[in-house]
């Protein structure tokens, strides 16, 4: 028994599990964390009872973090449908609300988040730095989500007596294939301008750097966020890309660099229900590359409404 | 006593429209660089007029090596002239093909009609008239795109792959290269295999316009002509119009080629009238909707929608109104429903015709006459119509109106938004904020309200989910045919 207990005092010195960069205190058994899954608000474990250890740069586990299925992702595209109709009609005004009350949940869960990006390897420059650009991205779409679209509606002077206006509107499900180079910048910047668009999300954490994105669904579970807007699986991206693409309920896929034979695979699993692929351009997250309206933009759809106006004889066109 | 006159006892004077200033060649080769290549194929189609099948013209159908000919002299006008031209020069051009094509608007509108066996009424007032209209649109962009996409840098993309349908055919034409040339693109187009004809005019129009050779090409051909453009390697954007079925083949052929595609496919559009709504207005709507063009259009509105209260007097009145539609000779001023654009066309409509019968809705079709030659279809429409029919959910591309009933507007928002397309739809009542908030959550790339089947260059068309992705018109139509960085 008490060798079992200090194994796990010296594997807790070693990966962290339970100290959220908290001193360490010898005195203390830790509580070490599971690492969960996020869907519909909740928390569950991956429905396959998989896991997998990612390593850090020691070589040595990390976590037991849940591998995600493909019945998971389908789990999730329940949720995330369930949740797209009212996240897509809250006000702008109220998205914006939310989408900055993420931005202050993660600034103050720094120190978390700074020590987990240390563990998958970042030094604790880099990783201070990435945690305040990812509070710094919430804060720049917070600021998006009731101007995004003045910038791309329009007011279309058509050749008859009509009004006539297109005006943008979320795609409504998107698929969020994270690529590998950060735990948390990239998570962020690919998630952000998916919601501030009022679309939900099913996203797919990094394989390598899942923890940051795990401890990032519990802070959206307490930024006001409504359950299901985001959800997120772990897991192997050879297992998860697929069922994220070829789902028919899922409306676009988003996916951070693919390769030749994925982004093959993308567009032509797509194709059986059109959904919009998004290959973001951008190299570096951490630049300015990374936060634009643009980016938003990949995820909306353009609506244009037409209606008739009657045109009265006097009053000299009004003027 | 005087002889009590039925309402359908009457009949319309003949009134043709003049063809005697129109002029079709027997025989059209390829616009290729600017001349008229014979086709290495050696091959030719025949294009014919669907209400008389008789032959207008004999076309040349493209091989995989003419596409490529066509490919090469696009990319020789965009590196050596296109791309280095400056733009509002390049605007010049465009608009000069806009003025010519105002000047023989005539011309084209009677050759469309005896080509696609749409009505003269429209393809000249409509068809024709729109399609110059695009012209000067876009023409008016090629020196002011840096306006369209703030803070970005716009650059062209290069030689873009057009493949356009049959049911518009001239102005399909115009929605593909106008803004492809405003935007900097040169163009390979190839028109459907049963309309060649307004293309090929097009294309000689082009040539009077001094174009430089190869900024515009136009190859003819059936479905592998369509697939050689797809597939050749030197393109950089593919652009199609059509069916949903042969969007996917495209998407699946450039999968992972870098090719920017945008497609504009198929459509179920739901148009659905509230009691409160102008019942007269909205049964001309309704007619409109589904019965222009013969009900060759991706954007019909071939789901019809009434709220129970109403549902008789709409009914009733659709009926009557059917009754006064003339089906007829294209060229006559007086036609409402020209010919069914092909055999093979009528062929599925018919198909669809008794697929309805046979799922237990009930049919009505005026009494018109038909001609005896050419293709023809009476206007259609069944009651009881079940959400799940082949009729409700499947595109028929015809003139069949498929109608059910609502009570509540939540469930008539369920009912419109259950097929897999999303292209277009129209809601009829006098009730503003009602108006709002049907708009807002019918998902479809286009809404008319109190109104249907309007288009403008200046407005922004395409789909939502499977009836593609992309936008035609307006600023958002830039889009498709540019580089941001």
């Amino acid at each position: 028994m008490s060798k079992t207990l200090s194994r796990s005092i010296i594997k807790a010195d070693l990966n962290g599990h339970g100290t959220n960069g908290a001193a360490k205190n010898a005195d203390r058994l830790p509580v070490m964390k599971t690492y969960k899954i996020y869907i519909g608000g909740k928390f569950p474990r991956t429905e396959s009872g998989r896991y997998y250890q990612p390593t850090g740069t020691d070589g040595k586990p990390l976590a037991n973090v849940c591998r995600g299925s493909r019945k998971d992702v389908r789990d999730a595209v329940v949720a995330a449908r369930g949740a797209v109709g009212g996240w897509a009609s809250r006000s702008a005004f109220n998205r914006g609300q939310i989408l900055y009350r993420i931005g202050e949940m993660l600034e103050g869960r720094s120190a978390q988040f700074v020590h987990e990006l240390v563990l998958h390897g970042a030094t604790q420059k880099q990783a201070e730095a990435e945690v305040a650009l990812a509070i710094d991205r919430w804060i720049h779409y917070a600021g998006w989500c009731d101007k995004y679209q003045a910038l791309f509606s329009s007011v279309n002077p058509v050749n008859t007596s009509h009004f006539n206006f297109s005006v943008l509107e979320p795609t409504g499900v998107v698929g969020i294939m994270s690529g590998g180079s950060n735990g948390l910048l990239e998570l962020v910047s690919l998630i952000a301008p998916v919601i501030a668009g009022g679309n939900t999300c099913v996203v797919v954490a990094s394989e390598k750097h899942p923890l940051p994105a795990v401890t990032f669904t519990e802070v959206l579970a307490t930024s006001d966020l409504p359950g299901g807007v985001v959800n997120l699986l772990t897991g192997f991206r050879s297992e998860l890309l697929k069922p994220l693409v070829s789902h028919m309920d899922i409306n676009a896929v988003v996916c951070a660099q693919p390769t030749k034979e994925e982004r093959q695979m993308l567009d032509t699993e797509a194709a059986a229900n059109m959904k919009r692929v998004v290959v973001p351009k951008v190299k570096d997250w951490s630049t300015t590359e990374g936060q634009s309206p643009y980016l938003i933009l990949d995820t909306q759809e353009v609506k244009t409404t037409w209606h008739p106006i009657e045109r009265g004889q006097g009053g000299g066109g009004g003027y | 006593m005087a002889k009590r006159i039925k309402d359908n006892d009457w009949k319309l004077v003949p009134a043709p429209e003049s063809k005697d200033h129109v002029r079709i060649d027997a025989e059209y080769k390829l616009f290729i660089g600017g001349k008229w290549v014979a086709p290495k194929s050696g091959k030719y189609l025949d294009t014919i007029n669907p209400s008389s099948e008789q032959r207008l013209a004999r076309v040349a159908e493209a091989d995989a090596a003419d596409v490529d000919a066509a490919v090469k002299a696009a990319r020789k006008a965009y590196d050596t002239v296109w791309s280095k031209m400056p733009a509002p020069e390049r605007g010049k051009y465009i608009y000069r093909i806009a003025r010519l094509l105002q000047e023989k608007a005539r011309e084209f509108a009677v050759v469309e009609s005896m080509d696609g066996g749409k009505p003269i009424r429209e393809s000249r007032d409509f068809d024709i008239p729109v399609a110059a209209a695009h012209f000067f649109y876009y023409a008016g962009w090629a020196d002011k795109l840096q306006y369209a996409f703030p803070a970005r840098n716009v650059s062209p993309l290069g030689v873009a792959g057009q493949i356009i349908p049959w049911n518009f055919p001239l102005l399909m034409a115009a929605w593909k290269i106008a803004p492809a040339l405003a935007c900097g693109n040169t163009v390979v187009l190839k028109p459907a295999e049963t309309t060649p004809l307004t293309a090929l005019l097009l294309a000689e129009l082009i040539q009077e316009a001094e174009l430089p050779d190869g900024v515009v090409n136009i190859v003819t051909g059936a479905g592998a002509t369509g697939a050689a453009l797809v597939n050749h390697p030197d393109i950089n954007k593919i652009a199609f119009t059509g069916s949903t079925a042969v969007g996917k083949l495209i998407q699946r052929s450039v999968a992972g080629t870098g090719k920017k595609l945008t497609l504009e496919l198929g459509g179920k559009a739901p148009n659905i009238i509230f009691a409160d709504a102008t019942i007269d207005q909205a049964v001309e709507g309704i007619i409109n909707g589904i019965y222009f063009n013969q009900g060759h259009v991706c954007c019909a509105g071939s789901r019809l929608y009434v709220e129970e209260s109403v549902h008789d007097e709409v009914v009733r009145k659709l009926k009557h109104r059917m009754k006064s539609l003339v089906v007829g000779d294209p060229l006559d001023k007086n036609t409402d429903i020209g010919a069914i654009n092909s055999r093979e066309q009528l062929g599925t409509i018919n198909k669809y015709i008794k697929l309805g019968q046979q799922e237990g809705a009930d049919m009505y079709q005026s009494s018109c006459d038909l001609p005896g030659k050419g293709f023809w279809c009476r206007p259609t429409l069944f009651t009881n119509v079940a959400q799940s029919a082949r009729i409700t959910q499947e595109e028929i591309f015809g003139p069949v109106l498929a109608i059910q009933t609502f009570r509540t507007v939540d469930e008539v928002i369920q009912k419109a938004n259950n097929t897999p397309y999303g292209l277009s739809a129209g809601v009829w009542t006098d009730k503003g904020s009602k108006i709002f908030n049907l708009t807002s959550k019918l998902r479809a790339g286009v809404i008319w309200a109190n109104t249907f089947n309007k288009f403008d260059p200046t407005s922004p068309f395409g789909g939502y989910k499977e009836s593609g992705y992309g936008r035609e018109g307006g600023v958002h139509g830039l889009g498709a045919y540019l580089n941001l960085s």
